[in-house]
């Protein structure tokens, strides 16, 4: 074999070798990297009531209730399947809205999720205005659900 | 092969070199002036984001250089390790400084995109964090071949290190994918088409592509630079010994 062959093979078997290492610690490591957990992980898992985590989802139709006179509001988050309540004290963010994708950062008590942080997400869907209300009218937006999956704002079905 | 051996030779690199240069420095005024136009004048506000979507025009083509130059200084300096090409190693060190501040406007335009979009302007998700380790990358590898005073040592150790942090490139891009992120998935690049109406897409494309006829006419002329500085290296050298 030739010194150049040599160091090709070399290079390739390292990165190989690499790329296993790094894969097996990413998956040792998918509970950490996750950002946020759904409505369902939080419900199945019913984390300690000192421990802070982010719950993500859908703000659910209708939830949001706002306290006049203060910055108070409570909704609830769902991924469908279930459904958190949250409460805030603060300002929301400009894309905060009814069916909009939001990730909440604080504490879950007694069944409640008690939020000091919301941040809105956003989806992979760019279009003028005129564009989404045509497609509104016509009954072509894509159903909540599949729009969920697809951009990840509700778990994908693990494993 | 045949292609990189001839190539590998400095002088006929810098011939074509010197062909290109200019056509591509051309290419990036035009491309950049129409892309720029069609972003902030023509195209569209979003449904939902506003104008702040023209921030989309320098924000994505700037990510996708990051990860392009990367790639391209992982082949270069795999080409500079096994086949000891001479102007192999000058690509791959003439590429760092380019893919660092694209990897830079990348994370400071989205930050900036953050603020207004998401209410912050930082969140350790992971398509955030492993975008701001490739600056890291790009940051250690242009210390590290600097940091040797035989050029050819520092070439093969930052070459090492390039190669390490290749992996890194399909965990940013899959990164939206594998696991909940705070930014969004693939717009473009991505199974089932573009999920972006073709009003938006046209302006990117050309920005994506003024981007990376900017970094051929940069890197064309510094790498033409570095042979130009070997060769004097090489008289200097020559006279102190002669």
């Amino acid at each position: 074999m030739k010194r150049k062959h040599k160091r090709l093979s070399f290079v390739l078997v390292a990165l190989v070798l690499l790329a296993g290492a790094v894969g097996l610690m990413l998956v040792a490591f998918e509970e950490k990297i996750v950002f946020f957990y759904g409505p369902s992980d939080v419900l199945e898992k019913a984390p300690p009531a000192d421990k802070r985590l982010r719950v993500g989802g859908l703000v659910e139709k209708g939830s949001i209730e706002k306290t006049a006179g203060s910055t108070v509001v409570a909704f609830r988050i769902t991924d469908i399947n279930a459904t958190v309540p949250v409460t805030y004290d603060g300002i929301l963010p400009d894309l905060f809205r009814e069916g909009q994708g939001v990730v909440t950062e604080g504490y879950y008590r007694n069944g409640v999720f008690e939020a000091d942080e919301v941040l809105a997400k956003h989806d992979e869907n760019y279009m003028p205005p005129e564009v989404a209300d045509a497609l509104k009218k016509s009954g072509q937006w894509q159903h909540m659900k599949d729009q969920l999956e697809e951009s990840g704002q509700i778990e994908k079905k693990k494993k | 092969m045949k292609r990189i051996d001839y190539l590998a030779n400095p002088t006929r690199f810098m011939r074509l070199a010197a062909v290109l240069t200019p056509w591509m420095g051309w290419a990036t005024v035009l491309l950049a002036a129409v892309g720029l136009y069609l972003a902030f004048f023509v195209a569209p506000p979003d449904y939902q984001q506003g104008e702040s979507v023209r921030i989309m025009y320098v924000h994505v083509p700037t990510s996708w250089m990051a990860l392009f130059c990367y790639v391209s200084m992982a082949v270069a300096a795999a080409t500079g390790l096994i086949w000891k090409h001479p102007v192999a190693d000058l690509v791959a060190k003439c590429t760092a400084p380019v893919g660092a501040a694209f990897c830079f406007l990348a994370l400071l335009t989205g930050s900036l995109w953050g603020k207004p979009m998401w209410g912050t302007y930082w969140v350790w998700d992971a398509r955030l964090t492993s975008m701001l380790i490739l600056l890291f990358l790009y940051l250690g590898y242009i210390a590290l071949v600097n940091a040797f005073d035989d050029p050819a040592r520092g070439a093969k150790a930052s070459s090492i290190l390039v190669l390490v942090g290749v992996v890194n490139v399909p965990i940013i891009k899959f990164s939206v994918d594998w696991w909940n992120t705070l930014h969004q998935p693939a717009s473009v690049i991505k199974m089932g088409g573009p999920s972006i109406h073709p009003t938006m897409l046209w302006p990117l494309l050309l920005m994506a592509l003024a981007f990376t006829t900017y970094y051929v006419w940069v890197l064309m002329v510094r790498v033409r630079g570095e042979i130009i500085a070997n060769k004097i290296r090489v008289l200097r050298l020559k006279q102190v010994h002669g």
